[in-house]
């Protein structure tokens, strides 16, 4: 900065060299694109031409596109953070009285910075790939760093030609629009980016399917290098899942946590078709069979991992007619889908016959309850997509528009759970390759003895209500005590001495416990689910000094006192809980009035004892001093969300089991073949 | 049976997605059983201008003005069936979000359950070829083999 000039004019240069930035950002997604395209070309050719050379390219393209995408990520925080309106992608999405955190979360709170992100996180686990991967043979390291290249092409393609965040307007706007209150919540924060740590994490289990394909070998090996990459994508999308459902469920003002609404069905097939593949590798790692079909899921789970980020943010689950308005976007996706999706089935049509699979196991077997696990958890996969898409299918097809809601899933999707908690009851007890049916359920006679407490004790507090209620607190007791069993008899609790099961449990590996953690959480879940049927509520109008009686306590009504956040006003209303006579909580349940957007918005006030959520909303005032007040009373609510803690926290025990680490000794190998190679 | 069936129905609704509550205190029915019956349609139809949210859950005008309407027709002595109809044929079937078992609707009620049968003679038929191989005896060994087998059986005894 020249000293002798004005401040004005410094501090119009410091704008501008501020709005270079964002230049520099779009300039660094332009290298990225390169590097990617050189990622995707050089060392698939390297590895069919046994040129190390250019496998080597991949390792160094893949990090450089990390650099690159960084830098252009990081430019558009810039831009947001600063409030650089001469970017059509603030202007429309920011505003700069927004809090900070709402100023860079806001930044995937849309289209063109989600896809921003979902590359970065792509590019991450593109050069985590190139860091990790030095026990992988050079070959499959090429070609997989190859398929990631091109998913990285075909993304950033899509962004520098429909959805440029870097777009200038001009003249420049002195504000922007703001961001949709109902996002301004640290939600956002965490959970679109572990939904695409989730998504783009699955993009490597394709890889390497891929990779495999061209290849023509599967083997044990294989099986080891996918399952870890699949693991931390499943943890990510499993809590990125559980986040949404708990945001969901604290925002929208009457405590539903799911509503099976086309954005969260889009997350959840790639999660059961993901969890399908979790479990099918361990047959191909440990039996040597299922090959092809786990490739099949590999693939699978990646694709619609694809179309669940297009279906959420292309606006077509609205209407097809979306595609209409923006047609180059539109065509853009279904290119890459069918690119994407069409190129690795018809490669898997053509190579899958030759994988062979070699390993033989009777009908009741570890391996057949997982074939059955299978079998049910694509069933309903397949049972979401068809509730999902049926009625855009229909309306393209120039059928009768319908609506497929919850009543749909309730009775199709719910039926195929019931078997399938009643397998992974069981599933863990069988032996490898030729089960004992019957040993296993005399084994599980404990459990038996806990369902049917849980069955009894259920029923009598029902009093013939919710039956279906009951049952589904009895397959939750099944799935936690069969879980409780087989880590039992693993460390032969009380067959043998205390100490030598102290010494079997800590032997166990990490995986073992991974399991059970997970499949713990499965149970927890279930259980959360089956008792909200005996919520109780109240909406009622209130008075200052008014009661109202909820479950056995009694929320007493205080008043509503004006209130001023950083850009909204709201009306906080106090409301004293209280249980025999004594002060439990203060609930401040809070309607939110955002200027920019002429906005209302509703702030839930929960109270929790882990066991129960009270959950109260504020609504409307009626205009003679009385307000309407929704109270709630949730029975296990929360375990929903702390059952699915507990499978992402499963998933990451297993995730640290030191099988995944045996390549270290390899590398060792590697570096020193190449040290003496060197010399 | 009907008694039986209607309390099916309540429990497979609130099974999953748990009673909601959009409604407000002013559009309540005096007749406890007339706002249950309510309560029960209006989680089964759409509010229009909204994502998948049934007219009790969503705080839209628009479900707010169905939610007075289906209270309209139930007082005025619909039965269920009716109230629904009569909301159909103003809306057409958009509003349900259970659509009606009909042939455009028939890929999307027995699909899941067509693809669960296929996958099961898929797994069957597996399952039997794989278990087939388990008891199949392995194949004799060709003289090639015996002979080098001989010939590791001669060294391990040197």
């Amino acid at each position: 900065m020249r000293s002798w000039a004005p401040a004005a004019v410094s501090a119009r240069r410091t704008r501008e060299d501020e709005q270079m930035i964002a230049e520099l950002g779009h300039f660094s997604l332009m290298l990225a694109l390169c590097l990617a395209l050189v990622q995707a070309t050089l060392p698939m050719a390297g590895a069919a031409r046994r040129q190390l050379g250019w496998m080597a390219a991949g390792d160094r393209t893949a990090i450089g596109q990390l650099v690159f995408v960084t830098a252009a990520f990081a430019a558009l925080i810039h831009a947001y953070v600063s409030s650089d309106f001469s970017l059509l992608n603030v202007v429309e999405n920011s505003h700069s009285a927004k809090p900070l955190l709402y100023k860079i979360t806001g930044v995937w709170g849309n289209h063109e910075g989600s896809m921003v992100l979902w590359v970065f996180i792509l590019s991450l686990f593109g050069a985590a790939v190139a860091w990790f991967g030095g026990n992988l043979p050079t070959e499959l390291r090429a070609r997989v760093l190859s398929v990631q290249g091109m998913i990285g092409a075909g993304f950033l393609l899509f962004i520098l030609f429909t959805s440029d965040p870097f777009r200038r307007v001009a003249p420049a706007p002195l504000d922007g629009h703001g961001l949709n209150p109902i996002l301004q919540d640290p939600g956002l924060a965490f959970h679109p980016p572990f939904l695409y740590l989730g998504y783009v994490g699955f993009s490597v289990a394709f890889s390497f399917a891929v990779a495999a394909l061209i290849e023509g070998r599967v083997d044990a090996a294989w099986a080891r290098w996918v399952r870890p990459w699949t693991l931390a994508a499943w943890c990510a999308l499993t809590t990125g899942i559980a986040m949404g459902s708990w945001w969901a469920y604290y925002t929208l003002g009457w405590g539903g946590w799911w509503f099976w609404d086309p954005v969260e069905n889009a997350s959840f097939m790639p999660w059961l078709v993901g969890t399908a593949l979790l479990h099918s590798a361990i047959v191909v790692e440990k039996r040597g069979t299922l090959k092809s079909w786990t490739i099949l899921l590999a693939i699978v789970t990646f694709s619609l991992s694809l179309v669940g980020t297009f279906l959420v943010r292309s606006g077509v689950l609205t209407s097809v007619h979306a595609f209409a308005t923006d047609p180059t976007r539109g065509i853009f996706i279904l290119l890459l889908l069918t690119v994407a999706v069409g190129g690795s089935l018809a490669l898997y049509a053509v190579r899958a016959p030759a994988l062979k699979s070699d390993g033989v196991f009777a009908p009741i077997s570890r391996e057949g309850a997982l074939v059955v696990n299978n079998l049910l958890l694509t069933t309903a996969a397949v049972t979401v997509f068809l509730g999902t898409l049926y009625p855009l299918f229909l309306d393209a097809a120039g059928g009768p528009k319908v609506s497929v809601g919850f009543p749909f899933f309730d009775r199709t999707f719910v039926p195929l759970m019931v078997p399938l908690l009643i397998a992974v009851g069981i599933g863990p007890l069988l032996a490898w390759k030729r089960g004992d049916l019957r040993g296993a359920l005399q084994r599980l006679w404990v459990a038996l003895a806990i369902v049917l407490i849980v069955e009894t004790v259920g029923m009598y507090l029902a009093h013939g209500g919710p039956l279906l209620a009951v049952f589904g607190l009895t397959l939750a007791a099944w799935v936690f005590a069969g879980a409780i069993v087989e880590w039992a008899e693993r460390v032969k609790l009380l067959r043998v001495p205390a100490g030598d099961s102290w010494r079997r449990a800590r032997m166990l590996p990490r995986a073992a416990y991974g399991m059970t953690l997970a499949h713990v959480g499965l149970a927890v879940t279930v259980a959360g689910i089956a008792a909200s049927a005996w919520q109780s509520e109240r909406i009622d109008i209130v008075r200052p000094g008014d009661d109202l009686p909820l479950a056995g306590y009694v929320l007493h009504f205080d008043g509503v006192a004006k209130a001023q956040g950083p850009n909204y006003s709201a009306d906080r209303a106090t409301v004293t809980v209280r249980r025999d006579g004594e002060t439990v909580a203060v609930l401040n349940p809070e309607k939110r009035f955002f200027p920019v957007q002429q906005m209302h918005t509703s702030e839930t006030a929960i109270r929790t004892n882990l066991l129960a959520d009270l959950y109260v909303t504020l609504g409307e005032a009626d205009g003679h001093g009385g307000w309407t007040l929704r109270a709630y009373w949730k029975p296990l609510v929360p375990w929903i969300w702390i059952g699915a803690i507990f499978m992402a926290m499963g998933g990451l025990a297993s995730l640290s089991d030191r099988r995944w680490r045996v390549g270290i000794a390899a590398r060792r190998v590697l570096a020193a073949q190449a040290a003496v190679a060197g010399e | 049976m009907h008694h039986l069936r209607s309390l099916l129905a309540n429990v497979l609704l609130v099974g999953f997605v748990g009673a909601a509550g959009a409604v407000e205190p002013g559009e309540r029915l005096a007749d406890p059983v007339l706002e249950a019956r309510a309560r029960a349609l209006s989680q089964e139809l759409r509010c229009l201008v909204c994502q998948n949210e049934s007219i009790d859950d969503s705080h839209a005008d628009l479900a707010h003005d169905l939610r007075v309407l289906l209270r309209e027709r139930l007082t005025a002595g619909d039965t269920d069936p009716q109230a629904i109809d009569f909301l159909v044929s103003r809306y057409g079937q958009f509003v349900l979000l259970r659509p009606p078992v009909e042939p455009a609707t028939y890929a999307l009620w027995f699909g899941p359950a067509a693809v669960l049968a296929l996958g099961a003679i898929g797994v069957g038929t597996y399952l039997r070829r794989r278990h087939a191989g388990l008891n199949a005896r392995p194949a004799p060994l060709t003289t090639a083999e015996r002979l080098r087998l001989e010939e590791l059986l001669r060294e391990g005894e040197s």
